[in-house]
């Protein structure tokens, strides 16, 4: 089962480290981690995607929430969730076409193109995992040169 | 953070507000070893009334912080350097945290310019304790000192107790700063306390009042919450049969009716019989550890569970609960005793279940066989308990005399009973008698040992014999790593590699050279005289006991078996 895990902590030297080496020390699995700083400085917001059973994601919650640094801790329920991840594709151009389809593939996936260059181009794509894997499937065979993601950032609807 | 109260200002060194913040939590002693990153708060022991108590090795400083902690339900104090120092310290802290112990550990570390430049005795203490610690500071000016250690002893005592470690740069220590002693303050993320739930507790009332064999399952959160007359109260009111985990021995007086012993690997024959009979428990304070009950499936497989804990984390982690009772345990079995009250239930009439649990009990008394020998490991053991006063303080090393002492010494007070259950930590008992003795020097503190376990801090007699700590050392001694051996020759057909020690050290003359009282004992006659010798005296004693090499510890279940597959002496 995948979740997101929303972890409010307080914004000091090392919280990110405990969290990382509690999913090592105790076994679970991280798929994408995102942090940044909150309205407030004085804490930091992280966001944990995680594929699991549903027992053991119940556990990362309890040991997450246990934590001294960790103020706020919950799983969030994906459908009334707004959650999206960033991702940045080097894609290869071997033919005279392929800029011309990979433009239209970004159009349809609302990505952005950037850096068009002879033999590569990149395309900005800010969009659920699921249609990053989609999209990812579609550009795969022009030969995708180098991908960076930054881990998905999620908020619950404020009318849930 | 909130500061409600602050006490008026003065301008003092890190290492003076270190000190002045300790007396103020009440800490009366420190146990120790000085070097040269925290000379700055050793300097201070010159200055204040916090006594200093010198250990031979940084790790048994934190056992005997440890050991003081367990007993007096404060946080012991550990002080090391940097470096090697604090390194060693890593075992205490580990076992302090498996265990739930509450202790503060203070570590010198390099200057904060020198952070991460690889210094001279430079170890990233923070980074390597993570795991081992309820929590750490590392304050990078002077007046963030007092706060830490403010906030480092309510984490460590409240709550869940556990190990907190306070890092302390040695430039911080040395420098001046106007510093504040905060009386309140708030930690965001920590909420040690929740109020007892008392519509589980209902519900735990009535899933024991409607089960057909009920047993309650005592762990070791029912001593640290010392919740021993309200164990005792719903144990009498509905007759339920008592078993313990190791960690739990003692939680309930193991010369009462209703008790069976210790479950688990080396539980008692008629406490993992029955343990696995029932059809509901009643699980206060435990974590459900592999050594208490075997393979998790087949134990949740069998029977309801209430469990009861003050950590919601554990509620579900290794086992299945059908009602999980959150908060403090003491609390939360007042309220279901109240219930009772309330409905005026109390079991006059024993029921075929109790009937059943104490002809078991009674069978296993005179059924389970012991070591034929004059000097068996269950013979040295009752003549030890019968010799010492009810309130002393027991703890243990760890190997095959610590199993023996589970199996063949009742706890009759309860909270006597002491060892490193959950990290099994060799070389743990002695340090922490220390500790303990420290605690209550007004009773008899005995370190049930095993030559293997002994050695690997036997130096803490030079702290014992100098620091006039009067402990007693009870060595069963079988010249070897004894439970290692039994595993040997039990899994590996008999290969006996690594655990001969051999008659090395002559542990009578090994405690002479110390300073201390050595006294060898090979026969009942002579124990008697030892035990009442060291009883007596005023000085530390080693009694040496030789054993046969050969006995095993039987009840025995094998690691990734259930407790049904229970192995007895035959």
């Amino acid at each position: 089962m995948w979740a997101i895990i929303s972890i409010l902590v307080e914004n000091k030297t090392g919280v990110l480290f405990k969290i990382t080496n509690l999913f090592r020390a105790r076994n679970f699995n991280i798929d994408s981690i995102s942090v940044g700083v909150t309205e407030n400085p004085d804490y930091s917001r992280m966001t944990i995607t995680t594929n699991t059973d549903e027992k053991q994601i119940a556990q990362i919650v309890k040991q997450l929430d246990k934590m001294i640094d960790t103020v706020d801790v919950k799983q969030l329920d994906e459908h009334k969730t707004v959650y999206r991840e960033l991702c940045l594709f080097m894609i290869k151009l071997s033919n005279a076409n392929d800029s011309m389809e990979l433009n239209k593939i970004a159009n349809a996936y609302g990505g952005k193109v950037h850096d068009v260059q002879k033999k590569s181009l990149m395309i900005e794509l800010t969009a659920t995992p699921h249609q990053i894997q989609a999209f990812e499937e579609l550009i795969k065979p022009f030969g995708i040169i180098d991908v960076a993601r930054t881990g998905v950032a999620a908020l619950q609807r404020s009318g849930s | 953070m909130a500061i409600d109260l602050i006490d008026k200002m003065e301008t003092m060194t890190g290492a003076k507000a270190l000190m002045t913040a300790m007396e103020k939590e009440g800490v009366k002693q420190v146990f120790g070893i000085p070097g040269g990153a925290n000379l700055p708060m050793y300097d201070e022991f010159a200055r204040c009334n916090i006594r200093h108590i010198l250990a031979r090795h940084e790790q048994s400083a934190a056992h005997m912080a440890d050991g003081f902690g367990r007993v007096s339900r404060k946080p012991g104090v550990c002080f090391a350097t940097s470096g090697p120092g604090a390194t060693n310290i890593l075992t205490g802290l580990a076992t302090a945290q498996a265990d739930s112990s509450p202790m503060v550990a203070v570590t010198g570390q390099v200057p904060v310019a020198m952070i991460g430049k690889d210094a001279f005795q430079e170890s990233d203490i923070i980074g390597m304790s993570n795991p081992v610690v309820k929590y750490a500071f590392q304050p990078r000016k002077a007046n963030e000192v007092p706060e830490a250690v403010r906030k480092g002893f309510y984490i460590a005592r409240t709550g869940r107790p556990g190990p907190v470690l306070i890092d302390i740069p040695k430039d911080v220590q040395q420098n001046e700063a106007e510093m504040e002693f905060p009386d309140e303050f708030k930690i965001q993320g920590y909420h040690p306390w929740t109020d007892p739930d008392i519509v589980a507790c209902e519900r735990a009332v009535d899933m024991l009042l409607n089960s057909e064999r009920p047993i309650i399952l005592a762990g070791g959160g029912t001593i640290i919450s010392s919740a021993f007359a309200e164990l005792q109260s719903i144990a009498e009111t509905l007759m339920l049969p008592v078993v313990t985990t190791f960690k739990g021995k003692g939680a309930f007086p193991e010369n009462h009716p209703l008790s069976l012993g210790p479950i688990g690997m080396h539980g008692h024959a008629e406490a993992n019989k029955m343990m696995t009979e029932a059809d509901c428990v009643l699980a206060i304070g435990t974590r459900f550890s592999d050594r208490s009950i075997g393979t998790f499936e087949a134990f949740e497989k069998r029977l309801k569970i209430i469990h009861m804990d003050i950590d919601p984390a554990e509620i579900g982690k290794n086992q299945t609960a059908q009602i999980a009772v959150i908060g403090d345990v003491k609390a939360s079995l007042r309220i279901m005793i109240k219930l009772l009250l309330q409905r005026s239930i109390k079991k006059t009439e024993e029921s075929t279940w109790i009937k059943h649990v104490k002809e078991t009990k009674a069978y296993w008394k005179e059924n389970l066989k012991i070591h034929s020998g004059e000097m068996g490991a269950a013979k040295i053991l009752r003549k030890l308990r019968e010799l010492l006063p009810i309130e002393s303080i027991i703890t243990t090393e760890v190997g095959q005399h610590q199993m023996w002492a589970s199996l063949f010494y009742d706890v009759i007070q309860p909270g006597t009973f002491f060892s490193s259950t959950g990290l099994g930590t060799m070389g743990w008992g002695f340090p922490a008698s220390i500790g303990a003795k420290v605690a209550r020097p007004d009773v008899p503190v005995v370190d049930i040992a095993g030559d293997g376990s002994f050695s690997m801090t036997e130096n803490s007699l030079a702290t014992a014999v100098l620091e006039d700590i009067p402990v007693i050392v009870f060595i069963l001694n079988n010249f070897s790593l004894g439970m290692v051996a039994q595993w040997q020759r039990t899994f590996y057909d008999k290969r006996m590699i690594g655990v001969d020690q051999q008659h090395c050290p002559d542990y009578v003359k090994l405690a002479e050279s110390y300073g201390a009282q050595g006294i060898r004992a090979q026969s009942m006659d002579e124990l008697d005289k030892a035990i009442k010798t060291a009883l007596s005296s005023d000085v530390a004693t080693v009694i040496d006991i030789p054993i046969d090499p050969l006995e095993d510890v039987l009840p025995f279940v094998a690691p990734g078996t259930s407790l049904a597959d229970m192995v007895l002496p035959s």
